[in-house]
């Protein structure tokens, strides 16, 4: 059920990104392509990672992954800790909202800002090749498991207690997580223990699995990708409604 | 019907002990004001009803609802006013009080907004960003935000803290409206003189503890009722009146402890008979603040 409540929550956290839009939108499309016109220069024509698919080809949707997964985690992760550190937050803990409702609120608005994104760099980024869409219904699915980055995002909003505890949990966890998760490369090219160590890697599999809606080519089957995904969100999602559910760190 | 039924109620942080068994009912209608210096658990047992903190033990029913098990009821009758001066930067006077409305649940709710923005002197100021409001702009619009829902159980904490006079007027004109139209009101104040003109009952904190609870006439009675203080130049006080003494004389003045005006003219009477002029003579009404500082230092915990 929509309520009003879910509702006004969803459009404060969208209107508040799109106010900040030169931030929270322009810049990290800028910077998906500057990693787009400098690998795709340096690395064109010399790595073809799936026959027929040239190397920029190959980078453009994982670049466009990446800023989905990126900007999803930090638009719940940095409303969180900022309503937090500026104490209003309590306008939210006020209200008759339920945990459920807080909890969806914050995950889609952050999907709304990472697949903006997400969009934008697609949108820029696609006049540099030649793009198929074989799946097209894979690259949608994969686009709204962001949620995952949604929901990690609201997980260390609540954690974190400061603005350095949270870069870190985006510096030392996220940022690696989406780089070394195929990104720029497939994990095919890999020796064998870093490619077990891939696998491993949850954002991995997104990424693989999105860019199979357009290549119809991917590490891992598209099938076994989303169901690691979707369990490792329903485990997130319970933990993040846990968390609110019992107060931590937000209602001490 | 209760409009606060606080019972219980323990908090400790680590070795403090922020509030130690706390239980109040506030029924519906009332002007409650809950006085205590600072440190004494007011902030702290708001933010108990207001859901914002978890209390240990205990339990508080607002309208009969529990505030934790069933917040969302409890949260509908309630609006609070938070101390500190927070506000959300990214919107406008109007853009926050639409999102606070929406939150609980009132989607087109701008006729009572208006209003709200009305009565409080925000109408001005609707369309401004909440970051270029002064400082007593801003406590207003906390207060508009409590309102938006119409909540039946209003509480202030603190609410004309660094607040210009011209506001707190406003405020408390608003405020008595809204206790007149039926809704319950408990504040916090620092500034005794506000409580003593505003609430009708007061609940004194001190080290988590309620300390006092009464009406404010039978508090200002009981606890140090008024006093005559007469100076009597050429002679000493009768005996028979010597135990009416609230503490020894200084200067050949005499404070005496009077409970009913009644007595001042027995006190006179026997002054005439005895043949002792007055010199001068004042009749002082116990405040508040004696109250207050008598209870605080009275090692009752």
């Amino acid at each position: 059920m929509i309520t009003t409540g879910f509702r006004t929550l969803v459009y404060k956290e969208t209107l508040r990104f799109y106010k900040v839009a030169t931030q929270t939108i322009a810049a990290p499309i800028l910077t998906a392509m500057l990693y787009l016109l400098i690998f795709g220069h340096v690395l064109s024509g010399r790595v073809e990672v799936y026959p027929g698919v040239t190397y920029t080809a190959f980078l453009i949707p994982g670049l466009v992954m990446m800023s989905v997964l990126q900007n999803s985690f930090a638009n719940s992760s940095s409303s969180l800790i900022q309503s937090k550190i500026t104490g209003n937050l309590v306008f939210v803990l006020l209200t008759p909202l339920s945990h459920w409702e807080i909890f969806s609120a914050y995950v889609l608005a952050s999907m709304v800002r990472g697949i903006t994104v997400g969009f934008g760099v697609f949108a820029i980024t696609a006049w540099f090749a030649h793009l198929s869409f074989t799946a097209p219904l894979w690259i949608l699915v994969f686009a709204l498991l962001a949620a995952i980055l949604g929901t990690m995002g609201l997980i260390a909003g609540i954690w974190a207690e400061k603005f350095d505890q949270l870069a870190a949990f985006q510096n030392f966890l996220i940022v690696p997580l989406t780089f070394l998760a195929g990104v720029f490369y497939s994990i095919q090219s890999l020796p064998p223990f870093w490619l077990a160590v891939s696998h491993a890697n949850p954002f991995f599999y997104m990424i693989d699995g999105f860019r199979y809606g357009f290549f119809g080519q991917s590490d891992v089957n598209p099938w076994i990708s989303v169901a690691i995904v979707s369990a490792f969100l329903v485990v997130l999602a319970l933990l993040a409604i846990k968390l609110l559910r019992s107060g931590y760190r937000l209602r001490h | 019907m209760t409009a606060i039924e606080i019972s219980n109620v323990q908090k400790r942080y680590k070795a403090l002990q922020a509030l130690g068994g706390v239980s109040l009912k506030i029924e519906e209608g009332e002007f409650f004001g809950l006085l205590g210096p600072n440190g004494a658990g007011k902030t702290t047992l708001i933010s108990i009803i207001a859901g914002l903190i978890r209390a240990d033990a205990g339990s508080v029913k607002i309208h009969g609802h529990d505030v934790v098990s069933d917040f969302r009821a409890a949260r509908r009758k309630l609006g609070v006013v938070p101390q500190e001066l927070v506000f959300d930067p990214f919107f406008t006077v109007r853009e926050t009080l639409r999102l606070q409305s929406g939150y609980f649940g009132l989607g087109n709710n701008d006729k009572w907004i208006d209003e709200v923005m009305e009565e409080l002197g925000l109408a001005n100021k609707a369309d401004t960003n909440m970051r270029a409001l002064s400082g007593g702009m801003k406590r207003r619009v906390l207060v508009a935000q409590a309102l938006v829902h119409k909540p039946p159980v209003i509480v202030l904490d603190e609410p004309t803290a660094g607040v210009d006079v011209e506001l707190r007027q406003t405020l408390w004109q608003f405020i008595t409206r809204l206790n007149r139209e039926g809704h319950t009101i408990v504040l916090t104040t620092h500034y005794l003189e506000e409580a003593q003109a505003m609430c009708k009952r007061v609940a004194m904190l001190k080290l988590g503890k309620v300390v006092a609870l009464d009406t404010m006439s039978q508090l200002i009675r009981r606890i140090s009722g008024s006093q005559l203080v007469l100076h009597l130049p050429h002679n000493s006080l009768p005996e028979e009146l010597q135990p009416l003494l609230n503490h020894p004389p200084e200067d050949n003045k005499y404070s005496l402890r009077i409970n009913d005006y009644a007595e001042v003219e027995g006190i006179l009477a026997r002054l005439r008979q005895g043949g002792i002029s007055i010199d001068e003579m004042q009749l002082q009404q116990a405040d508040l603040e004696d109250i207050f500082l008598q209870i605080m230092d009275e090692n009752i915990v």
